[in-house]
């Protein structure tokens, strides 16, 4: 069998001590901050993005892996103990996750979101290993016309599968494509839009932008809510659910790990997506419908066990491919930037041990969460309770430390207040930043691409629809356009978010 | 009542805006043909897609009337204080060093949050301070100017 090989190789790659200790670490610094409330995955993936910059490849991945499971997994932690989600796709948590812990399950609802979400990453994990390979093979017969209409299909599908109006975030991704073009044009080695500053010759660093728009931008509108908190302050008791507890989630920890992993395949929200099919599903297949919402553990099960599988299934376009499917994944892909990967299919036969390797220490990472966390789960409560006011000047600073290291750059901390300034009439304007971030991650690969395919055509655009999978993925973007386009559709899809 | 989304008319001037300039910008980049493409052809019409997406939403705000919602508040209190903060961060760093930096940084945002004190406000800067010297400068090794330059022992 290949594919054992293969983790066989992974496993061995990620089980040296060095690498151990930075998926721990990850995990741990993710945890950390992703618990704080208010401050969502992406936000605290940008905050700590730049310290992982100093270490090697591999070590700076399985870290960054870490803290992205990690701030996941806090997210629901908050979501749960304080009645706050802190992402999108914990929304769901909220609804019965809280109402346990009103109940005095707390402990229990945490480790169901534990549990549940460690199968579904190991059901994940597994298939992002077996699918790896193949879906490589394919993306070498790729040419830069199909990368092109990829890519297309790609934004077009994280906007129309995100909630927040269609046009606005088509707007968004377009602004994010143009923000990406800042710098020295790679074919012409022309400068574009750098304003004569020797600062921006490379373009603006992705660090810049996350954490200008996501974290002060976040911080800042926090600051302004009136802080209305349903903080739990009685003591977990019981952490381990009873016999019950486990006949009625495990089926649900099921359902939850395959639509998951199913819908994180899909580029866009598929985080939050999956979390919400599974809740439904959950709550129409059970014979008890009326116990969601006031504290039904499989409300909890499900779409935990699905997020995090779409956590996992997410790496799949990404890692292949080298197309993020959502922001976050987009941040991911940055990184690899920065240590000089370029994501795609070579990735696996250039550098097997880096790709088996993260793969498998993906799989560490899930478990190193459900023994931190279920022990640790008190010192995630009393973090709860440390007040804004001391942890939001301690975020900036940690933010600001974070984007001068990356560069030395001085320069970089202003840009980032501008983006910061930006971020906040964007919040007002009701615009989603999160397309803006992929837009701008792909901005430069999507411009090289739709040259090069020109280029080969000699001019020629209608090779986007003459190349057999161009067309294809070109005409799943056109319907995914139209399905949202079309008002009845569009209703219903507001009220698929709405409930 | 019923009135214009006036959140929609401001985005979509944003996008109109910023079309245009990043139209205007591309410009005065060479556009080249489409088999043999300069830097300005790809910017230049994206930023035209923009401009148009942008013309799109104002029209949709104005002509789709919405029940009248109060606009948010606008807090400059936090914004600015957060933003200002931070700039003169950038600002102290090479010049007064980071222990200076810091703790302006951190006692001066400390006045945007919620019920402010001095002595949370120094107690935080203080905690904050050590973990930063401990963290970045002895544990992650990054390069900074610690003490301001006139002090230099």
């Amino acid at each position: 069998m290949e594919l054992l090989d293969h983790l066989a190789l992974g496993f061995s790659t990620a089980l040296s001590f060095n690498n151990l200790f930075y998926a721990f670490l990850g995990s741990v610094l993710g945890t950390l901050i992703g618990v704080l409330p208010g401050l969502g995955p992406l936000a605290t993936i940008s905050m700590l993005l730049p310290f992982t910059f100093g270490l090697d490849p591999l070590e700076a991945l399985i870290m960054l892996a870490g803290i992205y499971y990690g701030a996941a997994y806090g997210g629901s932690t908050t979501a749960i103990l304080v009645n706050l989600p802190g992402e999108t796709s914990s929304v769901v948590t909220v609804i019965d996750g809280h109402q346990m812990a009103r109940q005095g399950r707390a402990g229990v609802a945490l480790a169901t979101a534990a549990l549940g979400s460690f199968f579904a990453g190991c059901v994940g994990t597994f298939i992002l290993a077996a699918f790896a390979a193949p879906l490589t093979q394919l993306a070498f017969s790729f040419g830069p016309a199909e990368y092109f209409s990829l890519m297309a299909m790609g934004l077009v599908g994280a906007v129309s599968l995100a909630s927040g109006p269609l046009i606005k975030s088509i707007g968004m991704i377009v602004l994010g494509l143009l923000l990406g073009l800042v710098g020295t044009d790679v074919a012409s080695g022309a400068m574009r839009y750098t304003f004569g500053l020797p600062q921006l010759w490379d373009g603006i660093d992705f660090v810049v932008i996350a954490v200008g728009i996501f974290a002060f931008g976040e911080v800042i509108t926090s600051l302004e809510r009136k802080e209305i908190r349903d903080a739990l302050s009685s003591p977990i008791t019981r952490l381990w659910p009873s016999w019950q507890d486990f006949k009625d989630m495990a089926p649900a920890v099921l359902r939850g790990s395959a639509i998951g992993s199913l819908v994180g395949v899909l580029p866009g929200a598929g985080l939050s997506l999956a979390s919400f099919f599974a809740y439904s599903l959950e709550k129409k297949t059970s014979r008890t419908p009326e116990r969601f919402g006031k504290g039904a553990i499989q409300g909890v099960a499900g779409p935990e066990a699905a997020n995090n599988a779409a956590a996992q299934t997410a790496f799949i376009p990404t890692l292949t491919l080298g197309i993020p499917g959502s922001a976050t994944m987009a941040l991911m892909l940055g990184a690899m930037i920065v240590h000089n990967i370029q994501p795609g299919p070579q990735v696996m036969t250039t550098n097997p041990t880096l790709f088996w390797g993260l793969i498998a220490s993906m799989w560490i990472g899930n478990l190193m969460l459900v023994i931190l966390n279920l022990p640790l789960v008190g010192i995630w409560v009393k973090l709860l309770s440390v007040p804004f006011r001391v942890l939001f000047p301690a975020i900036i600073l940690f933010c600001c430390i974070g984007v001068y290291s990356v560069q030395n750059s001085i320069f970089d901390i202003y840009l980032a207040a501008g983006f910061g300034l930006f971020g906040y009439v964007l919040h007002k304007l009701h615009c989603e930043p999160a397309p803006l971030m992929l837009g701008f991650v792909l901005g430069p690969m999507i411009e090289e691409n739709f040259r090069r395919a020109l280029v080969l055509s000699k001019g020629d655009f209608s090779v986007f629809v003459t190349r057999p999978i161009s067309a294809v993925l070109l005409a799943i973007t056109a319907i995914l356009l139209i399905m949202v386009a079309i008002p009845a559709i569009r209703s219903r899809r507001q009220e698929a978010f709405e409930e | 009542m019923k009135t214009v989304n006036h959140r929609d008319v401001g985005a979509g001037l944003l996008y109109v805006v910023l079309g245009l300039a990043f139209t205007i910008g591309a410009s005065g980049y060479r556009m080249g043909t489409a088999a043999r493409m300069g830097p300005g052809y790809f910017p230049f019409w994206l930023g035209v897609i923009l401009t148009v997406i942008g013309a799109v939403v104002i029209f949709n705000a104005v002509r789709s009337r919405v029940a009248a919602e109060p606009m948010e508040r606008w807090s400059m209190r936090g914004l600015l204080t957060v933003l200002a903060c931070v700039v003169a961060f950038g600002f102290l760093l090479p010049h007064a060093g980071l222990i200076v930096s810091v703790l302006f940084l951190v006692i001066g945002v400390s006045f945007a949050g919620p019920d402010f004190s001095w002595r949370v406000a120094l107690a935080t800067a203080a905690v904050l301070l050590a973990l930063t010297l401990a963290l970045f400068v002895w544990l992650l090794d990054l390069q900074f100017t610690i003490w301001p330059p006139f002090a230099t022992f």
